[in-house]
């Protein structure tokens, strides 16, 4: 991680105008998109979207041909390209065409992609923004931190200070005024400008329409006033069908704002008339910039199904604590990672690729169904594979994928983690051998693995089933009564538990480092430790452990080209499955009985990332939490990361800290003495987070609370 | 299906008026604009775009008692308070007028004044924009409008702001029978 961007993230983080206005701003879309939403079945409607999306982006070539020669029929003049260059050229040449001395511009990402300014400005030729936010940033001189919400970051102070110095006038800070001075100094471009420069939110092929979707009526009048309009379409934008924007345009305002509709819509087929009578002189410019290329690649042409709504910011944990800035080029947030891996290089996002926490919260709302930690994940194994491992990252995992070393160190840490031991906490445990090296984190080690408990452990000879259990590292070595409270549970619905020895991490640390190599090494050695014995589960009591057996190792294996493992890894991952998810099914076929009539006071739910957005067990903890007897007081934004994300937390404290004091708070909020998790990874962020703290509030796994309520 | 669209409208910020005839209607629009005006010659208090709501009626009186203009250049437009155009369909679910404005005099009128009266047939409001797919043709209408109440923007510490570019007063007024040929 280079220097410059790490001081980067230590200023977002310490700026409290930006983290206060991102995380209000972000507690308030997730309501209001919720209610904006209300109605719509999302489900459907984003299905809609990505079948039409991808249906577009497969046949790129067709549909901008398609859509040139359908403009061009009604008069409009298009040019495509591929190189970014020439689109500026192109530009420039048409402006001296016609004289331009002066440009107005709505808003599109497209043209800031490029640099079209800077270039235009070089040659002369006075170009002004003209939605509020990009006018604001660029008297700022800075880059837009939103893609929606450009100058998102700044106080309507700074905003004051800027408009005065325009203006020459001590303008005060009151929105409204604020406001009325950029309608009334913007209205002046407007009317003299000679040309209009705006991007596009869907290009219809069939028509050879522009759909332009703004909320300030800039794009009405950039596309009106001057006689020159120049629409700079990212190929991207492209569908085949007029009524494909019906989808699009009822999910992205509900998406980006949170609005129904956005105050204009402008479907633009052809030259219009302009104010002295003759017909506009309209340039479409579709430009590809790598777009087709990325539609040609199985893991990236997903992306080109984004709307460019910007809902996968408005729900990152990480972007409301840092905002756009830190991403250090256009486009930010998760896709803006993504699209800066493929519009400039791949080795531009090598840093910021980083700041993803995989909690997923962007996969559930995405309107055009991307999977944009999917996509990361992607980037960073492209990363290891061109570039190798970080040395200290390949050293550890060079442990981890030796079972017998990996395991001799973490004992040998139990030991001599000792003197340290006193409330320390240790991280994600293959990782937390680099802490050991650099000495930042104090281990607390069980003195007896599970692994060496479990023998001892008494089982009932009648059981009529068996159910391997698979404990990961942290059960195994830093939890292992979490194990002897799972086995009890298991041997009280007539399940014998095998542990076998074999079994080892299950490689998502490496695998969420980009290091598939030592990932499917990992999955390899699970594969056959777990399926040697006959079972009918395999049963985990971690979700990120259930969601590499169950969903990664098919994906790992196959990415690395051992194929022949397929067959195995679709075997375990059929059987694979959450403790809580097996207890309910238990409960609910009358195997296992909690105690009845028992009144526990309340606690408060933590849901997991992986067990909510993967797993999707989200009812089952807390029905058997309720059936044991306690009352489930929900916590503000329950289903948000607490900061673990694995390494993550190691990674990068200065990021993971916030997150977890938000989630601490939030707990705390509801006054209820405990809070229940399904991971052992959040029990340790958030068990040691309440350490610091000192609040008196318990931090307990479900299986250690349903163990102290089984039926005798 | 005009409550919910009225709902709809109002709920994003548009003013929503229905009367029955165009008589009715008139005798909102000339006391608002006498209400709105304080515009002297050479600056005309309204722009009125052309529409179908005008056809037939004698507009001389009109130019005199409200300072209305039916010439829509961008001066014009530029210096009235008010400009009134007609959409021809509205969407119950979203609150949305849907205009054809190839005419460039319609976007003048409706998006450099300060105030925009849209008029509406009523009995065009339509439930939604699946609804409208089969009623407009981008290949016949070149500049499709869709409005939905005034001008907005929230680009500063969020807060909903009315009137950056376009009007900050959207005045919808339905006309149940516009008379004539009306769409």
């Amino acid at each position: 991680m280079k220097k410059e961007f790490r001081e980067s993230i230590g200023r977002a983080v310490g700026n409290a105008t930006l983290t206060g206005a991102l995380g209000k701003f972000s507690e308030a879309y997730k309501v209001n998109r919720a209610k904006a939403y209300e109605g719509i079945d999302f489900e459907a409607l984003r299905s809609t979207i990505a079948e039409r999306k991808s249906h577009a982006a497969a046949n790129l070539e067709l549909l901008a041909e398609t859509f040139a020669n359908n403009a061009e029929a009604l008069g409009a003049k298009v040019f495509r390209t591929n190189d970014p260059e020439q689109v500026k050229e192109y530009i420039l040449k048409v402006a001296q065409a016609h004289d331009v001395k002066s440009v107005v511009k709505s808003k599109s990402m497209a043209t800031e992609e490029i640099h079209l300014n800077a270039f235009l400005e070089k040659a002369g030729i006075a170009v002004g923004e003209t939605d509020l936010g990009e006018w604001i940033i660029q008297l700022a001189g800075q880059k837009p931190s939103h893609m929606v919400m450009p100058a998102i970051h700044m106080t309507k102070e700074e905003v004051a200070d800027l408009f005065s110095k325009e203006v020459d006038e001590r303008i005060e800070n009151d929105i409204p005024r604020l406001v009325k001075v950029a309608r009334k100094e913007l209205r002046a471009k407007f009317l003299k400008a000679d040309m209009g420069i705006s991007g596009a939110n869907i290009a219809v092929a069939e028509t050879g329409s522009l759909v332009l979707v703004t909320n300030e009526g800039n794009a009405r009048l950039v596309t009106t006033l001057p006689k020159v309009h120049v629409a700079l379409v990212g190929i991207e934008k492209l569908v085949e069908r007029f009524d494909d924007i019906v989808p699009i345009l009822t999910a992205l305002p509900r998406s980006a704002t949170a609005q129904l509709l956005t105050s204009y819509v402008s479907i633009i087929s052809g030259p219009t008339p302009t104010t002295d009578g003759a017909l506009k002189d309209l340039h479409i410019v579709l430009m590809d910039n790598r777009r087709s290329e990325m539609a040609n690649d199985p893991k990236f042409k997903q992306a080109l199904q984004c709307i460019r709504c910007g809902s996968c910011l408005n729900v990152c944990p990480i972007f409301r604590l840092v905002g756009g800035h830190v991403f250090g080029s256009i486009y930010t947030g998760g896709i803006g990672t993504i699209l800066t891996a493929w519009f400039e290089e791949l080795h531009n996002s090598e840093d910021i690729q980083g700041l993803c926490i995989q909690c997923g919260n962007c996969k559930e709302i995405c309107p055009g169904k991307l999977d944009i930690p999917e996509m990361i994940m992607e980037i960073r194994r492209r990363l290891v594979m061109e570039k190798g491992q970080p040395l200290a990252q390949k050293a550890i995992f060079g442990i981890v994928n030796n079972r017998a070393l990996f395991h001799g160190m973490l004992r040998a840490a139990s030991i001599a983690g000792k003197p340290f031991n006193s409330g320390g906490f240790i991280r994600h445990l293959p990782l937390f051998l680099s802490d050991l090296t650099d000495g930042r984190s104090l281990p607390a080690i069980a003195a007896e693995p599970f692994r060496d408990r479990f023998p001892t452990i008494q089982q009932p000879a009648d059981c009529r089933e068996t159910a391997v259990f698979f404990a990961g590292c942290l059960i195994d070595f830093a939890y292992p009564e979490m194990g002897e409270a799972l086995v009890r549970i298991m041997n009280r619905a007539g399940i014998r538990v095998v542990f076998p020895e074999a079994q080892t991490c299950c490689g998502a640390p490496a695998r969420y480092s980009g290091a598939y190599e030592v990932a499917g090494q990992n999955a390899m050695d699970n594969i056959q430790a777990l399926l040697a014995d006959q079972a009918e589960y395999v049963v985990s009591a971690c979700p990120t452990c259930t969601v590499a057996l169950a969903h990664e190792f098919g994906d790992t294996l196959e990415s690395l080209g051992h194929r022949e493992w397929l067959p195995q890894a679709t075997a375990l991952a059929e059987k694979t499955v959450d403790f809580s998810t097996l207890v309910k099914r238990l409960v609910d076929a009358g195997r296992l009985t909690l105690k009845e009539g028992q009144q526990l006071g309340a606690l408060t739910y933590h849901d997991s990332c992986h067990l909510k957005r993967t797993l999707r067990a989200t009812e089952p903890p807390r029905e058997l939490l309720r059936a044991a007897g306690y009352e489930v007081k929900e916590m503000f934004e329950c289903d948000m990361c607490c900061g673990m994300g694995g390494s993550y937390s190691m990674k990068l404290p200065e990021l993971s800290a916030p997150i977890l004091q938000r989630k601490l708070h939030n707990i705390k909020e509801t006054g209820a003495p405990v809070v229940a998790m399904d991971c052992p990874g959040c029990v340790m962020q958030i068990r040691g987070g309440f350490d610091q703290d000192r609040a008196d509030v318990k931090v307990k796994h479900t299986v250690e609370l349903l163990a102290e309520r089984l039926e005798s | 299906m005009y409550e919910q669209f009225k709902a709809r409208a109002e709920g994003v910020g548009a003013e929503v008026y229905r009367f029955k005839d165009r008589e009715g209607a008139l005798a909102f629009i000339l006391p608002f604009l006498h209400e709105e005006g304080g515009a002297a010659p050479p600056h005309s208090c309204a722009v009125w775009a052309e529409s179908p709501f005008l056809e037939g009626l004698d507009r001389e009186p009109l130019r005199e008692v409200a300072g209305i203009r039916f010439e829509v250049s961008r001066e014009a437009a530029a210096a009235a308070r008010v400009g009134i155009t007609q959409a021809e369909w509205a969407l119950a679910d979203t609150g949305t007028l849907v205009q054809d404005q190839t005419a460039v005099e319609q976007r003048l009128a409706s998006s450099l004044t300060d105030i925009h009266i849209a008029l509406l047939p009523t009995g065009n409001i339509i439930p939604d924009k699946i609804a409208l797919l089969s009623k407009i043709d981008p290949r016949a209408s070149r500049y499709i409008a869709f409005i939905t109440g005034p001008s907005r923007t929230a680009d500063i510490e969020r807060v909903l702001t009315i009137g950056v570019h376009g009007p900050e007063r959207l005045v919808i007024v339905c006309v149940d029978d516009m008379g004539g040929p009306a769409r």
